[in-house]
């Protein structure tokens, strides 16, 4: 009888646990086979999903440019010399702001390229270990300004400094953007140019040394052409981002939608049109769709910009 | 043999005045914005909404705004990113899919920002029929900031030692727990420096948020995410070019807030780079 009691007192005081502990353990076993293959096939999806959003956005870039162009012939949007959005009847040629957009590119990348490669060739070679730390901290300063910083500055400082210097009738016109573009291009082709010169294997400089070549000639001759293929690449990322900077040309260079003639003049690139005019537009407009347009131009010639850069990247990497 | 010497000290004194004109108005620039902005700088001015149409008061809101489009954006894109960059790291073949994912790494990042910001009006403003919202515009930021969280992550998955995965491996441990008890632990600052930089320049974007969450005036806090908010490069922008006769001070003051908040971030990195850096196993 004691027995009995006891062994039932033991079932009841054991069972629960022991139930518990196995239904745990079971648990922990089943959730250690699927969380594997969950937690993969999540990795797996955002490998695709990094894919899926550059189609995206060409995609929703094509749908909305094609609703224009079902009104709009194409020939006119892309050759058409006039951007008038909101005359009557509007017309939506891209050429002028096309033209903006090269003129100002053109002008920031006489500026910038040799500023940036030849401060990358100081760092990279001249400059003392303690200097270059500094100097590189320097254009990791600039990298981090934001563009409405210095679109401001542009606007209160630059521009009427410019206007006075040229005896212009505005300061807010092309220079000024491509003077801020080409200062905002900097890190980009000073970072690059910079990876690709210290890239240089050493035996090239140590065969140029053993030659009798000065740091000079050897840097001049021997390293620069070595790395040329990074070079070309950090001047083409630096294009794409002159190409596809917004605020700053938004804030100073005139809003002129003009076929432009002068880099003194006031004019309009594709970006400071799309954040220009967006506000004004009513969804679904012709207007609304040329906008569109005009990102699909963006998107392809910064598409293109980019691919190139790569390729050239991937032959410095050889 | 001297006139080699002379060519290489004019050549190299070239290239030093070509740096000193780089850094000389990177210094003036920030001179010029700390000296003009820093009296304007007080307590109220950072803590009080703007008043006046933006004529008075101060930018509270503008600087919260900010705030949640970061940590907004943080929450979408490092998961995403990190992810993608276990993916090319580790479990990718070299197939035409990986090389795909590489391709539209490189072409995100050189997508111009005001491209963005279109594409996130579209499909998520009006498509998603989130509005303009925090959600929106943090959606949009994060997938401007992916190639840059994924671009330092790989490199940080990358330069974990290959011996560290081979051992994990052969005491049979499975694909994923190599990478998540042997690698990621050694990867985690690379991937925390990326994220804090690429988190800055989304900070100080104007063009992404234009139409997708920036509001013009809204002296008063958010409501929730699907709420709009100033945010202070827009709130900038605004001042320095909307309105008129809005008093300079007040406009070097929001700039100094803005690169003050993007340098402190920048810093974070640095600090975070050094700190383990020193730790650093190999």
């Amino acid at each position: 009888m004691p027995a009995e009691t006891n062994e039932s007192t033991i079932r009841t005081y054991v069972k629960p646990q022991a139930l518990e502990l196995g239904f745990h353990a079971s648990m922990k076993r089943l959730w250690r086979k699927i969380s594997e293959p969950i937690i993969e096939l999540c990795i797996r999806l955002s490998g695709f999903v990094v894919v899926i959003f550059v189609f995206l956005i060409f995609l929703f870039l094509l749908r909305d440019s094609l609703s224009l162009f079902r009104h709009y012939p194409l020939a006119q949007f892309l050759f058409g010399r006039k951007w008038l959005p909101i005359s009557d009847p509007p017309q939506f040629g891209v050429v002028p702001l096309l033209l903006g957009s090269v003129y100002v590119t053109l002008w920031a990348v006489f500026i910038c390229v040799p500023l940036g490669v030849g401060s990358a060739m100081f760092i990279a070679e001249v400059a003392p270990k303690a200097i270059k730390n500094v100097l590189k901290s320097f254009v990791e300063i600039l990298a981090a300004i934001p563009s409405v910083v210095l679109g401001f500055l542009g606007i209160i400082w630059l521009g009427p400094m410019l206007r006075n210097t040229f005896h212009l009738s505005t300061g807010m016109c092309g220079l000024t953007g491509s003077l801020l573009l080409a200062f905002m291009a900097l890190p980009t082709i000073i970072s690059i140019s910079e990876d690709a010169l210290t890239g240089v294997p050493r035996s090239y400089r140590e065969a140029a040394y053993g030659l009798g070549a000065t740091r000079w000639q050897t840097l001049w001759r021997v390293i620069l052409p070595s790395a040329s293929s990074g070079i070309v690449a950090a001047v083409m990322l630096g294009i794409g981002r002159v190409v596809g900077e917004t605020m700053v040309v938004l804030m100073v260079t005139g809003n002129a939608p003009v076929v432009p003639t002068s880099i003194l003049q006031p004019l309009r690139t594709l970006t400071a049109t799309i954040a220009g005019e967006m506000g004004e537009t009513v969804g679904g407009s012709e207007h609304y769709y040329a906008l569109f347009g005009v990102g699909l131009v963006l998107f392809v010639i910064t598409f293109a910009i980019n691919l190139v850069a790569d390729l050239f990247l991937r032959r410095a990497r050889k | 043999m001297n006139g080699a010497k002379l060519r290489q000290n004019i050549a190299f004194s070239v290239l030093g005045a070509l740096t000193l004109m780089i850094v000389v108005p990177i210094l003036l620039v920030i001179l010029y914005v700390a000296i003009n902005g820093a009296g304007s700088i007080t307590w109220s001015f950072l803590t009080a909404a703007p008043r006046n149409g933006m004529k008075a008061g101060g930018i509270f809101p503008a600087i919260i705004g900010t705030i949640l489009l970061v940590i907004g954006t943080m929450l979408f894109s490092l998961p995403l990113g990190v992810l993608s960059a276990i993916y090319l790291v580790e479990y990718a073949g070299d197939n035409l899919f990986t090389r795909m994912i590489k391709l539209s790494v490189v072409n995100l990042s050189g997508i111009p920002s005001i491209v963005y910001g279109l594409f996130g009006f579209t499909a998520f403003v009006l498509l998603l029929h989130l509005g303009t919202s925090i959600l929106a515009g943090s959606l949009t930021l994060a997938i401007m900031s992916l190639p840059v969280i994924i671009t330092a992550s790989k490199e940080a998955l990358e330069s974990v030692p290959f011996t560290y995965r081979e051992i994990s491996l052969s005491l049979g441990a499975t694909r994923w727990q190599t990478v998540r008890y042997c690698v990621l632990p050694y990867a985690i600052p690379g991937i925390l420096t990326g994220t804090v930089l690429s988190l800055s320049r989304a900070a100080g974007e104007t063009a992404p948020i234009l139409f997708t969450v920036a509001a013009f005036y809204l002296p008063r806090l958010p409501r929730g995410v699907f709420d709009q908010v100033m945010a202070l490069p827009y709130h900038l922008y605004v001042i320095s070019t909307q309105v008129p006769n809005i008093p300079l001070s007040l406009s070097f003051a929001t700039a100094l807030v803005l690169i003050g908040l993007v340098f402190l971030m920048n810093l974070v990195s640095i600090i975070l780079r050094a700190h383990y850096r020193k730790r650093r196993l190999w």
